[in-house]
């Protein structure tokens, strides 16, 4: 079947590549092929990533009515080459008094986390460059070292700008990993494994042939879906969460005393992070590789990944557009009071759904659950202030 | 409810993306090197001398009276003023600057020199590109560079220039009697019309 040879381009490449160590040492061909995953992961991220630096100052720009960087190479393609070269021909400052060695490792550690969240993420058919059992903690896990790197900036700079972003990242980072992991507990239970192949295998039949069974096509799916999508913005330091760099307060929080390369590295960092996120996003909630509809299927499932992925970074840098930067105490308020709550309500939401038969009586009662908790949540929640008329006397 | 807000916010910004890409009048940035907006007519940064008929050397009407070198708060205007003198406009025999030369880099384009002539000799000029590749490159402007003629005037200041051609053909109506004028800079006293841009 030609669609299959499409589909298994990829695979097939890296067979036929690594047949030519036939006869070699088992461990050889396992070193090989895990350098040939690696080589690819980067290559496309690190692509990907240059992409999307430039089509997000294009989108923004555009929804502000401005054109965007125009000027490099066609409607301004080539402009991450022009910045790539700026970044890298200019001064490595490290301050007199940092902590030269924490200074030197944070980028290198930041990076090398959210390279390695990637790994762990089913790209397409068989396309997992390191499938292990327990995918998602591993994700977890690596995720949260990143808090660690932002530290090590923070700390090794000796800058009090430094100080202050890397604080108000853990605090926003150690907060929302909280709901993050909580909303991923329903899709867990629901499936019963931690693997990211099994998530994608258990979302791929269909009703009727066109509705994909998806988890956020039920009622707890989704909401946990927006609810691991807010924490996913958060965990990247995206707008409206982007305090810990806020420039127009701190300078540029943790990153304040990096210039040149490790600057562009922490950029980088912060991108693949984001990339890893919604990547975990597609798996969880999306259907990972599936294709939304039955017959759509012949389109190779590389295809679809990306192509869902592109549709979150997209909402990402809508959101950048839209909203201006959160207060660090809303946030928190935000996180605790509103984002537990809803995760836990969703795990709530998945039994109902799980224990009535996975039917549409499930989903009605699931939708109820989530609709009276986050009605209740809106009510309690709302501080917004209501001034009664104000009536004038007048002087007679 | 929690999130409608942030909706309706997503909505505003929607509608711009997607209108800047049909909606031209919703992108106003003007894409400067290759479209420009029109200057406006008092636009104004630095001087230049006028020189009438095609002759920059004879035609220049600065006497080399130092008035704008004295006047110039920076001071940024060199003047030496020449050995001989030549006809100016009306026949009558003047100073010529030998070396007139505006720093660039200090001039702040106030408009002083300008004002305190009283030859009509000195204007500002439009030209606005004057960057260079290097530092001290063409920091000095000198009398050949800054002279420029009065219907190169006549094109950046119509109003302007037709106004001062005014002024300076009645001033040499009033002293017709005397000398007539030299052939070559007889032309110049009448008010050319403002050529057509
Ligand atoms: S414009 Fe002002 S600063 Fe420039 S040369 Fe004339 S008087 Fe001097
Ligand atoms: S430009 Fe005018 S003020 Fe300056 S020296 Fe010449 S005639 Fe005198």
């Amino acid at each position: 079947m030609s669609g299959d040879v499409v589909d298994q381009i990829f695979i097939r490449a890296k067979q036929w590549l690594l047949s030519w160590l036939a006869g070699a040492p088992d461990w050889i061909i396992q070193v090989a092929s895990s350098l040939l995953n690696i080589f690819a992961l980067l290559g496309v991220f690190l692509t990907l990533f240059a992409l999307i630096s430039v089509l997000e100052r294009k989108i923004l720009g555009r929804m502000q009515n401005r054109y965007g960087p125009n000027r490099v190479g066609p409607f301004g393609l080539f402009q991450p080459i022009a910045d790539g070269i700026k970044m890298l021909i200019k001064e490595d400052i490290v301050p007199a008094r940092a902590d030269k060695i924490v200074h030197f490792l944070a980028p290198i550690l930041i990076a090398a986390t959210a390279i390695l969240a990637l790994g762990v993420i089913p790209y397409g058919r068989n396309m997992t460059p390191f499938a292990i059992d327990g995918g998602i903690l591993f994700f977890f896990a690596v995720g949260s070292t990143t808090e660690l790197a932002v530290f090590m900036a923070g700390w090794g700079s000796n800058n009090k700008f430094s100080m202050l972003g890397a604080m108000r990242a853990i605090a926003q980072m150690v907060s929302y990993e909280l709901p993050l992991i909580i909303t991923t507990l329903p899709v867990v239970m629901v499936v019963g494994a931690l693997s990211p192949d099994a998530i994608v295998a258990a979302q791929s039949s269909y009703s009727f042939g066109f509705v994909p069974h998806w988890f956020v096509t039920t009622p707890w799916g989704a909401a946990a879906f927006v609810l691991f999508f807010v924490s996913g913005l958060v965990e990247s330091n995206r707008t409206p969460f982007d305090v810990p760099e806020g420039e127009s307060e701190i300078v540029a929080g943790h990153m304040t005393e990096y210039s040149g390369f490790k600057y562009a590295t922490f950029f980088m960092a912060e991108y693949i992070g984001m990339f890893a996120i919604s990547g975990l996003t597609v798996t969880l909630f999306l259907g990972g590789w599936h294709a939304p509809i039955h017959v759509l299927q012949f389109i190779p499932s590389y295809i679809w990944f990306f192509a869902k992925l592109s549709a979150l970074l997209f909402v990402y840098i809508w959101l950048r557009g839209t909203l201006p930067r959160t207060r660090i105490d809303h946030i928190m308020n935000f996180a605790w009071k509103f984002m537990l709550p809803m995760a836990f309500t969703c795990i709530l939401a998945a039994a109902v759904w799980h224990y009535m038969g996975r039917g549409l009586a499930g989903w009605l009662c699931s939708l109820a659950v989530i609709g009276i908790v986050y009605i209740a949540l809106s009510i309690l929640l709302d501080t917004r202030k209501r001034f009664a008329t104000r009536t004038y006397r007048f002087a007679e | 409810m929690i999130g409608t807000g942030i909706l309706k916010g997503m909505a505003v910004t929607a509608r711009n993306f997607v209108g800047s890409y049909f909606e031209k009048d919703r992108l106003i940035t003007v894409q400067y090197p290759e479209e420009r907006t029109p200057l406006a007519e008092n636009y104004r940064n630095f001087p230049f001398l006028i020189y009438d008929t095609d002759d920059a050397e004879a035609g220049l009407r600065c006497v080399a009276c130092k008035i704008c070198e004295k006047e110039c708060p920076p001071q940024c205007i060199y003047i030496i003023k020449s050995e001989d003198k030549k006809p100016d406009y009306m026949g009558k025999p003047q100073f010529y600057p030998a070396v007139f030369d505006i720093d660039i880099s200090v001039c702040m384009s106030c408009q002083i020199c300008v004002e305190v002539c009283p030859f009509e000799a000195i204007k500002m000029d439009k030209v606005f590109e004057l960057s260079r590749r290097e530092r001290f490159d063409a920091l000095l402007q000198r009398k050949r560079e800054l002279s420029k003629s009065n219907t190169y005037y006549h094109s950046i200041c119509p109003t302007e220039a037709a106004e001062v051609d005014a002024k300076l053909a009645e001033a040499a109506a009033k002293k017709k009697p005397t000398p007539p004028p030299a052939a070559g800079s007889a032309p110049a006293a009448e008010p050319t019309p403002a050529p057509v841009i």
